[in-house]
């Protein structure tokens, strides 16, 4: 027995199995541990990396969007709620009340009630009609064959153009070179004039000294709607182009009046293109201001009636150089809500008459 | 139209009626029925052809006054600038210049200063769509194959980013660039517009048409990611790497308003806003229009020779953004 004990004591204790247990076993876990460890960090190490590669990639466009963007974005909303927050008084060290302020100012101005109008008034004109002729455009390029490329091709053209360019070129053709209040002193109407005089209509003062408020937003209502116009077709026309042909070969076989094919068939099935051009009409006609330059210069209206024509964008242009920053984010944020509110109006009129 | 449908079944069954009753003697009533319904069909056939021709001439008559009213402008433009001041200021203007006077070219070069502001536009366009690019290429890329926390949040947050106008960001970026010292500079036309989420966007939904089999085989093979996008998704996605290189060099060329806020200096006018500067409004006055013309014409050349090689990737461009420059 004792010999056993003995022997167990040799085998489990002290010798071979003491060894294994203790320095083997132990080490080879250890060494296990170690390189499951070592790998292990690498994959993590190489998931995470993995998982903020992207970041990397991202890295620049975030930067520059977080100075130019997203901060505006806070400091802007910042700034409208610092009553008569400017950038004099900034510098002053001067701390600004909290408050509405700055919306009242500028709801008060008198020019900023002047801009709203002539901005609303330009959009309500121009995005309806330029909407119907691009639509009757659109229509009638679908309905021909020779030709339709080329056409389409001039139709785009004034997209290319500079708006400042050849609004000069629209003063020009409207442009009164002489004295318009006095016939004998007129060297010439100008070649609109002398067109419409063609028709018997008599020279009208479009944009010179002492020319009519009407006169100057026809003026503006004609360059806008041509500006305007190569947009739209394209879109529309894409939108024609993709409409089933076997709804109009039902109404060939139903032999229904051509009018009614266009009001039954091409509308409705052309609504989602027609709201996206009235919706981006609106966007664009609320920030109207360079085809006013085009025309009228940096007074923003004939000579001796500056800035009669200013819209929202030119009053916010005009007034940050002078640091007014409060009124102007106030202004800027108007405008946004008014495009917003547009905007909403269209998508929900839209979703109840657009057919998908 | 449905009349005559009528009209043709009626006379149908009458032939068909006549011809089981009496074989013989209807051979002629039928054939004068016969000659009556080719008749019918022809008068109407014709009555439908005269109505085709007709609004065929009418399409094509709305379609050419409206592109006389687009190209006059145009057109008015060209021969004014070759127009002396005298023949300009005719009572009745002359439709055809009776000389060319290419003096005007020559003397709107000189008053506009349009070298150095060719210059200017050329430099800012270049710099800005190539760092805008690689910016552009490196988000797009990251969006369209990475994997990363918050992916898809911060790709909508940037979307949504994209309904704000850009009115709002101008104030505080006016002070920003002031505060930084970089009014008067080039930094400032280039840097606060490199990035356009809505560029990444049209990138990114042209990445993610590339099979991501294509991606998975590189990876196999050992290519980095950078190498990756270099060699195959640059490549296949071309066409909209030239679209957006166009518009954003258009954008370059016909920008006014950021511009005329942040440079007082004439030596860093763009184009635009130096060709404004140059010239005055119409007053009823003095104003030069021919020369006015000329310069006109010298900055619109460039978007026509642009248009006129690469329309359809300007074409394809715009109906995807509705972005004007």
């Amino acid at each position: 027995m004792a010999k056993a004990l003995d022997f167990l004591n040799t085998v489990f204790v002290k010798g071979f199995w003491k060894t294994f247990c203790v320095k083997w076993v132990w080490q080879t876990f250890f060494c296990a541990w170690v390189y499951q460890a070592f790998w292990k960090t690498l994959i993590v190490r190489k998931l995470k990396f993995d998982k903020w590669k992207g970041w990397i990639y991202l890295l620049p466009a975030m930067i520059l969007l977080m100075i130019f963007t997203v901060w505006p974005i806070f400091n802007t909303l910042r700034i409208s709620m610092l009553e008569g927050y400017n950038s004099m008084d900034v510098i002053g060290g001067e701390k600004f009340k909290f408050g509405f302020g700055n919306f009242s100012t500028v709801l008060k101005a008198d020019i900023f009630l002047t801009c709203l109008k002539n901005t609303m008034l330009l959009c309500i004109l121009t995005v309806p009609i330029s909407t119907f002729l691009a639509l009757l455009i659109a229509v009638c390029l679908n309905a021909i064959r020779p030709l339709r490329r080329f056409l389409q091709t001039i139709f785009f053209l004034p997209y290319v153009t500079n708006s400042i360019a050849i609004g000069m070129v629209f003063a020009a053709m409207f442009n009164i070179v002489g004295k318009p209040s006095n016939a004998s002193l007129v060297e010439t109407w100008g070649i609109m004039n002398n067109i419409l005089g063609i028709f018997g209509v008599e020279p009208i003062n479009w944009i010179n000294a002492g020319s009519s408020y009407s006169a100057n937003i026809a003026v503006l209502v004609i360059y806008t709607v041509w500006n305007a116009l190569p947009f739209k077709i394209l879109i529309l026309l894409g939108g024609l182009q993709s409409v089933n042909k076997q709804y109009y070969e039902a109404a060939k076989i139903d032999s229904t009046p051509r009018w009614r094919v266009f009001t039954r068939i091409t509308v409705p099935m052309l609504s989602p293109m027609l709201a996206y051009v009235i919706i981006t009409g609106f966007i664009g006609g609320f920030k109207e201001y360079s085809n006013i330059v085009g025309i009228f210069g940096d007074s923003m209206g004939p000579v001796a009636d500056a800035g009669r024509l200013n819209t929202m964008v030119g009053y916010i242009y005009e007034i940050i150089p002078d640091g007014y920053y409060g009124e102007a984010s106030a202004a800027a944020l108007i405008l946004f809500a008014i495009i917003f509110v547009v905007t909403m109006i269209n998508l929900y009129v839209s979703k109840k008459k657009t057919h998908y | 139209m449905s009349d005559s449908i009528n009209e043709e079944v009626v006379s149908e069954e009458e032939i068909t009626v006549e011809e089981t009753v009496e074989p013989s003697e209807n051979q002629t009533s039928a054939l004068v029925e016969g000659v009556m319904h080719e008749q019918n069909i022809k008068n109407v056939s014709n009555k439908q052809a005269v109505m085709k021709i007709l609004v065929q001439v009418g399409l094509y008559a709305f379609l050419g006054i409206m592109a006389f009213i687009i190209l006059f402008p145009f057109y008015w433009m060209l021969i004014s600038s070759v127009k002396t001041l005298d023949e300009y200021n005719l009572a009745t203007p002359t439709l055809l210049p009776r000389t060319f006077d290419w003096h005007n070219y020559a003397e709107a070069f000189n008053a506009a200063n349009l070298g150095t502001l060719f210059v200017n536009t050329v430099y800012v366009g270049l710099v800005s769509t190539f760092l805008s690019l690689i910016i552009t290429v490196l988000s797009a890329f990251a969006f369209a194959r990475l994997e990363f926390k918050g992916k898809n949040t911060l790709f909508a947050l940037l979307l949504a980013t994209m309904m704000i106008p850009g009115e709002l960001f101008t104030i505080t970026n006016y002070q920003t660039v002031s505060e930084f010292g970089w009014l008067n500079t080039y930094t400032v036309l280039i840097v606060p517009f490199l990035v356009s989420v809505f560029y990444i966007y049209l990138l990114k939904q042209n990445f993610m048409q590339i099979p991501n089999e294509l991606y998975l085989a590189a990876k196999v093979d050992g290519t980095t990611d950078l190498k990756y996008l270099w060699k195959v998704m640059i490549p296949l996605a071309l066409p909209t790497l030239i679209s957006i290189t166009i518009l954003k060099m258009m954008g370059a060329w016909n920008t006014y308003m950021w511009p005329k806020l942040v440079t007082k200096n004439k030596d860093l006018y763009l184009i635009t806003i130096g060709l404004r500067d140059s010239f005055k409004a119409p007053d009823g006055g003095q104003t030069d229009f021919p020369v006015q013309m000329a310069a006109v014409t010298m900055v619109s050349t460039p978007l026509f020779m642009v248009f006129i090689f690469l329309r359809k990737y300007i074409m394809k461009g715009v109906s995807r953004s509705g972005i004007k420059g």
